[in-house]
């Protein structure tokens, strides 16, 4: 019973919220100016990164929150397998997103330089997601990671 | 706003060829341009779009930010230190200017 009432009310509350924000011009995330991102357009966005060329899995450790609490702050670590020789390096690690307004999150260049690609960044995520990983070594051989995380608060702006 | 405060937190020693971690962060709202204001005018984009870490000039990686990276940017990643010397971090705004900040490490 209560479980039933408890139910009803979230739905009323996400209504009114609906409502809300339709009516009071703060829709910012189902704005027209804010079209998402879909999963076709992220692939057609890789595919034009990196050429069309096959992608291999592997090689790249993607640390992200299965659910993320909130979505303006969302903490992406990554470490990518790789010698970082002058010979053998990550050239590029580029991130994308299937569910935000922008399909990219952003684009890594090492230098041989550094001794691993690896670090941490904080990102903003619209709703739930998958994030993908794409890497590019320095022979050219591209490698991909996939994560999904679950959004609970959505970072879309508002 | 507050003119961008960038925050460099590394070691200030080391040993040489020691791989050490870099945490960086800089206070700046990132405005995606996404969003409206109250009267529904889309407020302008106006974030970092790149960032760059140095030593002793020579680029040691380079990192293209979207829209999608949350206000007050926190950045972190490895060096190594090969000697002693000045690790140079420029954060580049939208609107062409150039946020730095220097550390410098002192191998012994």
């Amino acid at each position: 019973m209560t479980k039933t009432l408890r139910g009803l009310s979230r739905r009323l509350n996400r209504r009114e919220m609906v409502v809300g924000l339709a009516t009071g011009g703060a829709a910012v995330c189902i704005a027209p100016m804010a079209a998402f991102a879909t999963p076709a357009q992220v692939e057609e966005e890789v595919k034009k990164a990196t050429g069309g060329k096959p992608l291999a899995e592997g090689k790249i450790k993607l640390d992200l929150p299965s659910i993320a609490e909130n979505g303006l702050v969302v903490p992406l670590g990554f470490e990518v397998e790789s010698p970082m020789t002058d010979k053998d390096y990550v050239k590029t690690l580029t991130f994308y997103a299937e569910g935000n307004p922008n399909p990219i999150l952003a684009a890594f260049h090492f230098t041989p330089l550094l001794p691993k690609a690896s670090g941490q960044i904080r990102i903003r995520l619209a709703g739930t997601q998958n994030i993908i990983a794409v890497a590019e070594m320095s022979d050219g051989k591209l490698f991909t990671a996939k994560k999904e995380v679950k959004v609970t608060i959505g970072g879309c702006g508002g | 706003m507050a003119a961008p405060t960038p925050r460099v937190r590394m070691p200030a020693t080391a040993k040489a060829g020691e791989v050490v971690e870099v945490k960086t962060l800089i206070s700046h709202e990132m405005e995606s341009g996404n969003r409206k204001d109250k009267d529904g005018k889309v407020i302008p984009r106006k974030i970092i779009n790149k960032f760059t870490a140095k030593f002793n000039g020579k680029e040691l990686m380079s990192v293209d930010w979207h829209a999608a990276i949350a206000a007050n940017p926190y950045q972190s990643f490895f060096v190594k230190v090969p000697e002693t010397g000045t690790f140079t971090f420029e954060w580049l705004d939208d609107d062409g200017a150039v946020y730095k900040a220097e550390q410098k490490v002192t191998v012994g």
